[in-house]
């Protein structure tokens, strides 16, 4: 094997597992490089396939390099490294080595080239996540983590399922792209429970609950590291496996809307940027449901661009919460007096998610839109219009506005520890960085691109609808008065109707049972007292003398004898 | 800018006292200084401020012409006058009443879960 290498998200799992043993300075200065040195890993490797193992039978290559999952391996260890400037000091060290297995493994599924090395690492990732979820080591979380974990384990046996059954049909491991088709061949069962798999990760419907339901449990850091790697995991699969497949069209737009309305109905600051998520990966699956080359750059620009204006506010939302202990945008209000950076960069992380101009949503998400628009999807674009406004008023003022400006909750928090406020200006750095001047964003993109955001009719709509979208939110307010609420969601079907059958159930089969044992002993009861008392006179029990069994005995051997003569 | 906004609504939450009782001690105090945002002379400046960004936001239309999306399947609307600014308005709009909506069949005490 001349050109052996190390899968770069190994190290990162690896370098978890070293942590821990490391005290004081060495442990800071690893901390801070592994996620460097894979990323250097990523780019040092040449594009093609660098590791075989024989597994079974299969091949398996752990290591391939393509330019999509470069693009998804390039962001995620940028994620990882300024992640863990963000939890340096305040997160527990079981969260910082959870959430390091947690990218190392997305990082892998980008590397992955065949279906079972990437189902490993996917399922590793969910161990990864549902760490990071319990050690916020509250009760809520612990519970959160439970039902989070019983969602991925769903999708993994799901996602087996469909491996096992391609494998079986094809005879081929290798991760590719896999067409669905209404023939009910073996191949074309594993394509379909394979899609269902990736689509539990990305949090499409029905099971969408479980972004909203477990991120915001975590810590202030753990919800950063999860908003980035599970959904757009599932994005970069979904592209290399599902490209152009008409049903990722009606998810993605559901998604899209489901997240919006959601969101507009939540209190929680963190639970707003979750259901967030989902709107936001809704976009990318429409794109990749889309399936042209300019779609699919977007859906990967999208997800890049989105994993740091969308890690950005849950850090600024992150901050909130770590010197005000408080998350419910009815106790908030007022807080950019006294946290003015922490308010500025979650602005800059607000505008961006909108896709003003000049931020990085602006130059990727005009690239799904503008695929619709060429592929003749008229309805599509109208909702991806409509959605980019209420973008803006769920995530785009919402957030900002209820936490920072409002009313003055007369909270005076002083700002965030000097790292958490470096990770800030850093992602704020990048947003407007990469609005500015995308052409190195653009340059790593899967397919060539030949585009140009800055047109004057696109930024003078944009401004348009972005700034009637925020007059609606405001001539609205009345109708988004906060409420000490939540908002039902599928989960429900599981959290009340399901565990209320099964208690209802247990309980009636306590009952048989009960009723059944006492039943039994009665029987038992009543047959030894029929025992007892009727024994000594009974039939079976009376006592013979032996003498006559004696008697007996020699004339049933005396007839035996005499009929062996005749 | 537009995060400068002209509301203070929501105030009334009958139920943020309770929970947060150090606030109101703070409140007494920051009610004689307030903010400038919060100050009710100044909320009709700040409308006027949005208004005056949404009308420079509309001025290019009288300059400008947009090209229609779909012209091939005879859909114009998306060329036609302000159109992002109505169509950003009414969406919102109406996502916002259908989330007022969703909310009566949805909503649930946030204790919901814990009993």
């Amino acid at each position: 094997m001349s050109d052996f290498a190390f899968p770069p998200g190994l190290l990162l799992i690896l370098g978890a597992f070293v942590l821990p043993q490391l005290q004081g300075k060495a442990r800071d200065v690893l901390t801070l490089a592994l996620p460097l040195a894979v990323l250097a890993m990523v780019w040092s490797l040449p594009l093609g396939s660098h590791v075989t193992l024989d597994f079974l039978g299969y091949q398996l290559e752990p290591a391939q390099v393509t330019k999509t999952g470069r693009l998804f391996a390039t962001v995620f260890s940028l994620m990882a490294f300024i992640g863990a400037i963000y939890a340096y000091k305040q997160a527990r060290l079981l969260e910082l080595c959870a959430a390091y297995v947690y990218a190392g493994s997305a990082i892998c599924v980008t590397f992955a080239g065949d279906i079972i090395s990437l189902f490993v690492f996917w399922e590793l990732m969910a161990i990864g996540s549902t760490l990071v979820i319990w050690s916020a080591g509250t009760d809520a979380a612990y519970k959160a983590s439970m039902r989070y974990l019983q969602v991925h384990l769903l999708g993994g046996v799901i996602l087996f399922a469909g491996v096992v059954a391609r494998v079986y049909a094809t005879g081929s491991v290798e991760f590719t792209a896999m067409a669905l088709s209404a023939d009910f061949s073996g191949e074309s069962l594993g394509n379909a429970l394979i899609l269902v798999g990736f689509l539990i990760n990305a949090g499409a419907p029905p099971l969408s609950a479980w972004i909203a339901d477990a991120y915001p449990e975590a810590s202030p850091s753990g919800t950063v590291f999860l908003s980035a790697f599970t959904t757009k995991t599932a994005v970069y699969t979904l592209m290399v496996g599902f490209a152009g497949e008409q049903i990722l069209i009606y998810i993605g737009v559901y998604m899209i809307f489901y997240g919006i309305i959601y969101a507009l109905l939540e209190n929680d600051m963190r639970r707003i940027l979750a259901y967030s998520i989902v709107n936001q990966v809704g976009f990318m699956i429409t794109a990749v449901g889309i399936g042209t080359e300019l779609a699919l750059n977007g859906a990967a620009a999208h997800a890049f661009a989105h994993i740091i204006y969308k890690a950005l506010l849950l850090m600024s939302a992150g901050s909130v919460l770590y010197q005000t202990g408080v998350r419910k945008c009815s106790q908030l209000g007022g807080l950019f007096q006294t946290m003015p950076q922490t308010a500025i960069t979650g602005m800059v992380g607000a505008l961006a998610i909108s896709a003003f101009p000049f931020t990085s949503g602006f130059v990727t998400k005009s690239l799904e839109t503008s695929a619709a628009a060429y592929e003749g999807h008229v309805v599509v674009w109208f909702c991806m219009v409509a959605a980019s406004a209420g973008v803006f008023l769920h995530a785009g003022i919402k957030f900002p506005w209820f936490v920072f400006f409002q009313k003055d909750s007369g909270l005076r928090p002083p700002e965030a520890p000097l790292n958490m406020r470096i990770a800030l200006w850093v992602f704020a750095f990048l947003c407007v960085a990469i609005g500015i001047y995308p052409d190195p964003l653009y340059a790593i993109l899967p397919y060539e691109l030949d585009y140009e955001p800055y047109t004057a009719d696109h930024l003078i709509t944009q401004f348009q609808l972005l700034l009637f979208a925020g007059f609606a939110f405001f001539a609205l307010l009345p109708l988004m008065r906060r409420t000490l609420t939540i908002s039902l969601d599928f989960d429900w079907v599981y959290r009340k109707v399901l565990f209320g059958l099964g208690r209802w159930g247990s309980t009636k089969f306590w009952r048989i049972d009960q009723l059944l044992r006492v039943w039994i002993l009665a029987r038992i009861q009543s047959t030894m007292v029929f025992l007892s008392q009727f024994a000594p006179v009974g039939i079976l029990s009376r006592s013979h003398p032996s003498s006559s069994m004696v008697l007996w005995t020699v004339a049933v051997l005396a007839i035996y004898l005499v009929f062996s003569f005749i | 800018m537009k995060d400068v906004a002209p509301e203070s609504n929501g105030q009334s939450e009958k139920s943020t006292k309770s929970s947060l009782d150090k606030t109101s001690s703070d409140k007494t105090s920051s009610d004689k200084s307030l903010h400038w945002l919060y100050r009710p002379e100044n909320k009709p400046k700040l409308w006027g401020m949005l208004a005056l960004i949404l009308v420079l936001a509309l001025v290019p239309e009288f300059f400008i012409h947009h090209h229609a999306h779909f012209e091939s399947e005879g859909i114009h609307v998306d060329a036609s006058w302000g159109f992002f600014a109505w169509f950003g308005f009414l969406a919102c709009a109406a996502m916002v009443i259908a989330a007022k909506l969703l909310g009566f069949l949805l909503k649930r005490k946030d204790s919901y879960y814990d009993e």
